[in-house]
Parts: structure tokens; sequence; C-alpha cells
């Protein structure tokens, strides 16, 4: 499968990262992806996927409140911060 | 000899003796650390006062009688596994000034147990890697030969113990990390069933595949941490409840009758000769023990490493799609909006390795895409898993190389990613399946680098592995061979 500079930029948006053009050849995403389509071979018409090794599922808790991290600790990495909560670039126009 | 030198299960019993005191073993190690760090490189951090105040501790639980598995023991933990309020950077930039205020599961239980942690030890970026080389921070050398790598992503959990700096150490495992280090290094490596080990607290790299799992210097060491490590976690829904065994109780000498399966496909090109050699002479030293091997056919083992490498990237790219600057960590200093933080953090916090990986893993995950990589990956999952299953039928463990060569030059293989890729084949498989898999020493190359066998189990046959495993260590003693450092 051809991995285009354009499928590179497409993906990179989707990635929310900024590829270079350099950085693009050195990444090698075609050769990964041609080695990737070796599945091709496999018949699977007829196998599930598997998303899950264990046979858990709906593993749930009680709807008990319990205890909480206390928010000064939770914003002590925050790279900005300002009344209590997380600063960010403005989101809306 | 020094105390570093030796393992956990002798100085437990030192320490029961009161022979010799948890301050006097930590110091004994930290001395060690700082004679030998400049060489090997394999901390991020060492947390030298803290271990020392644990020190103290276990040294008075130990004279109230309340002595558990690994109390007083100087221990290393891969820096992708949170420790509250000290560095956690998965040797990455992205996270090069973040200290958790929580610690994972598995670190309260040892720090319930008494355990001593006396660093953060090195890995490649966000555990993507078989080298140490992606680490943001330092490469890390092999005690064996300081030319070479000590495998990866836990080379620095590797080189801290085969070089002594630690008695033993934690490390992850999602296509072979814990595995291919310990092959490297001349340890034993132990990947658990996937959810007998708590999840919650490790930096996730991709979650149906990640496990913690011990490095030791020998299998008694390794069932010791596997009784502290061990658990149900209602913090990681991933967490089996189930009856978890004592560990210990597994290290008996004998293999008579174990039916031993070795795959064809694991001992043919693709794996250097001296490996083979040490595995085939292994499998007759089980042989001669009593156990049974045979070579089969397993199938799909070609399919397994593509496979892996989709899922993997597919699950990484959405686990660090987290990593935006807003929170935590690395943010950019400068950007124009929102998207161009996202944007400048995430680029110009990632290195190279880790940025591959979240592109591999968005293309095969985007639409017109996904159902071609990731699904057509997904069911090979399950043909992986039944190929497995089918084996254990007929054998109760299998055997194989645990690396494809031992280990190799630091920086021989980091501009070709499909290279470094290719050297994962015999353990991708087993976090496909989610089986528990061991790794132990059993010779060296004709230059004296470190090999190590791989035994695979049925899921919760970690008890199994440790017989097996404890039989071929008594009965050879190639984990005595230590590097010259």
């Amino acid at each position: 499968m051809k991995v285009t500079k354009q499928d590179i930029k497409h993906i990179a948006e989707l990635s929310r990262l900024y590829i270079s053009d350099e950085e693009a050849d050195k990444l090698c995403m075609e050769d990964i992806i041609a080695f990737a389509d070796k599945l091709k071979e496999l018949d699977t018409s007829d196998i599930n996927p598997t998303n899950h090794v264990l046979n858990v599922s709906n593993v749930l808790r009680d709807d008990i409140v319990k205890e909480s991290t206390d928010r000064d600790v939770l914003l002590s990495n925050a790279p900005q911060k300002a009344r209590g909560c997380f600063a960010v670039p403005k989101v809306v126009e | 000899m020094n105390l570093y030198e030796l393992t956990a299960h002798e100085l437990s019993d030192m320490l029961k003796d009161k022979k010799i005191s948890s301050v006097e073993l930590c110091e004994s190690v930290l001395d060690r650390i700082e004679n030998t760090e400049d060489k090997i490189g394999g901390y991020v951090t060492v947390t030298k006062d803290e271990a020392i105040e644990s020190a103290k501790e276990a040294d008075k639980k130990i004279a109230e009688g309340k002595c558990g598995y690994l109390t007083g023991i100087p221990v290393a933990v891969k820096d992708n596994i949170c420790t509250k309020d000290i560095l956690t950077t998965c040797s990455s930039k992205m996270l090069y000034n973040f200290k958790p205020p929580y610690d994972a599961t598995v670190v309260k239980k040892l720090k319930a147990d008494g355990a001593v942690m006396v660093g953060k030890a090195n890995m490649d970026e966000f555990a993507m890697g078989s080298s140490c080389e992606t680490s943001y921070f330092k490469k890390t050398h092999n005690p064996y030969d300081l030319d070479k790598v000590p495998g990866g992503s836990s080379g620095g959990s590797a080189a801290v113990v085969a070089a002594n700096e630690a008695i033993c150490s934690l490390g992850s495992d999602t296509g072979g990390s814990i595995r291919q280090p310990a092959s490297y290094c001349s340890l034993v490596g132990l990947k658990p069933t996937y959810g007998t080990v708590s999840r919650f607290g490790l930096i996730a790299f991709a979650s149906s595949l990640d496990q913690i799992g011990p490095l030791t210097k020998d299998v008694t060491d390794c069932a010791l941490m596997m009784n502290v490590i061990t658990g149900r976690d209602s913090m990681d829904s991933t967490s089996l409840d189930i009856e978890y065994p004592d560990y210990t109780k597994a290290l008996k000498c004998d293999v008579k009758g174990m039916k031993i399966g070795m795959p064809k496909q694991y001992l043919g090109e693709g794996i250097s000769d001296d490996v083979k050699q040490s595995v085939l002479a292994a499998a007759k030293t089980f042989e001669s023990l009593g156990a049974t091997i045979e070579e089969f056919d397993m199938p799909y083992t070609d399919y397994a490493l593509a496979a892996y490498y989709i899922i993997s990237s597919a699950e990484a790219s959405s686990n660090l799609a987290r990593y935006d600057g807003v929170k935590y960590g690395y943010r950019a200093e400068e950007f124009s909006d929102l998207t161009d933080m996202y944007l400048k953090t995430r680029s110009e916090g990632f290195g190279s390795e880790v940025k591959r990986r979240i592109m591999l893993g968005t293309y095969v995950l985007s639409s017109g895409y996904y159902d071609a990589y990731y699904k057509k990956a997904q069911k090979t999952r399950t043909l992986i898993r039944n190929a497995f299953s089918d084996a254990f039928k007929k054998y109760d463990l299998i055997l194989s190389p645990a690396t494809t060569s031992t280990a190799f030059k630091i920086g021989e293989k980091i501009s070709d990613p499909l290279q470094m890729y290719l050297g994962d084949i015999c353990t991708v498989s087993v976090n496909i399946a989610g089986l528990p898999a061991m790794v132990v020493p059993c010779g060296f190359d004709k230059d004296g680098m470190p090999i190590g066998m791989q035994l695979i189990g049925k899921a919760f046959s970690e008890p199994q592995l440790i017989q097996a495993a404890y039989t071929f260590e008594q009965n050879t003693g190639f984990n005595k061979i230590k590097p010259c450092i």
C-alpha cells in the first residue's frame, strides 16, 4: 500500500503532530505498512476479532461516593493554572 | 562477597537472622550505584534519601518480626510506573517534570511489603523500543559489554540488576520488553498472565498487551516478587478476580513427565547459530532431567509480528492522545492558539520513535483503513490465540529462544526501524495471546554475551513455568556468571 505525502499530512493532522518533509522520509511508514500488508494472506472470513483476551465484561462497582483527590494536588503538575483551573489558550471565539 | 552481589532471598535470610540491617544493605547498593552509574546509565532518578528512610522503616518491621517477601530489599522500578511525588518520566521530554500524585498499585504493594525503592530505571521512551536508545535522557549500557545495548524497553531495569545496582527490579512488557532485556543481560524475566498484575499507575502504551513483571537474578527471587505484585485490584478493570497462589511453593526440582514443545518456526533462519545452539542444548538438559521434548509446527508465527505492530501502534495512538500540554508535563513555549499548542507540544515533546508509532496507529485506525488493518489484526489475534490453545492440548509448556540474537551494538539498528522490529518475533505472540512467559539464562555466545531461553505456558501456569525454570537453573547455573564490572 503506497503511503503518499498527502496521506502523511492527513494522518499527522489527525494525530496533532507536525511532521516535516525530512521527518516524513525517516518515518519509513510505507515499509512498515508494506510489512503489515502480510496479513492480507490470511483468510479470516469466519473469524471473530479478539477485542479482549480475558472473559471479563461489565466490571462495575457500587455507586458509593469514595474519597476524591485534593484539587491542589491535581493542579500541582499543571503547566499553567488560574483560579483553581487549568489555564489554556482561548477555546471558543 | 559484597552485599549488593547477593540475591533477594539470600539477603532476606540474612536480614531475618539479624546478620545485616536494611540500612547497611541499602547503603551497599547506593554506594554501588555511585561507583557504577557513570558506566551503565541505568537510572533516570536515584532516590537516595527516600531509600534510606524506607530502609529504616524496614529495619523496624523486621525487629517486630513482621518480615514480608521483600522487606528491606533494594528494588528499582521502571520509570513508566507512577511513584508518588517522585519523578516519573517514561524517559520522555513530554513527562520530564511529572511527579505523580499517587502510587501505582504495584508500588503500593512493594511499600506495604517493606521493599526499599532505590531509583527509577531508564527505558525506551514510552516503552517503545527494544534497545533503551529512544530514551530522551540517556542510553543505558549492557553490563556484559558497555558498547552494547541492554535491550528494551525495560533496559534500565535489566542493566541495574545485572550490574548489582539493585537487587531486583520491576519492568513492563508489551511485546517482549521484560523478556528481551532479561535475555540480553542474563537475568530471569517474567511476563505474567494478562490481568494478574494491576496496571493501575502503569503509564499505558498498549492497554490490551501491557503487563508489569519482575527482572531478577534467579528464579526464587522472581517467585518472591510475584507474591508481592500479583492480585485483584479494583482500580484496574482488567485485573482478574481469581485465586492467586503462593508462587514460592513452585520452587521444586522436578520436570519428570513434563511435555515441552518447541515450535520449528522459532528455530529457523532469522535466529543466530549461537542462540539456536544454546536453546537446543537447554532442551537436551530438560530431556536429561525427565521431560519430553518435541519439535512441532506452530501456525501463524509469521503473522504475529505484523498483527502486534498494528494493534500496539493503534492502542498507543489512542493512549498517547492525552499528552496535550494541558494538565501535566511539557507544554510548548510558543503557540498561536489551542490547536497550535497541541501540535507544538506533541511535536516537541515526543521523540521520533513515538511519533512513528502514533502515526502508524492513527493510519491503521483511520477511516478507509480500519477494516484492512486494525480489524484484520484483531482477527489474526484470534488465530494466534487458537494456535496456542491447540499447542497446549499436546504440551505443558512451549520452549523457544527469547531473542533472534545476542545484544547488538549501540547505534547498530536505531536508523532501521523495521530491522529493530524484526528482533521481536519470539516474544510478541505471547502478549497477543495474553499468556505468561518466562526467560531464563541458558548460555553465552562466543563473545561472552548472554543468551536466554523462553518458556511459555497456558494462562495462570506461572507455577509450572517457575518449577521448570527452577529445575533448569538448579541443574545448570548460567545465572551465576556475572559481568566483570
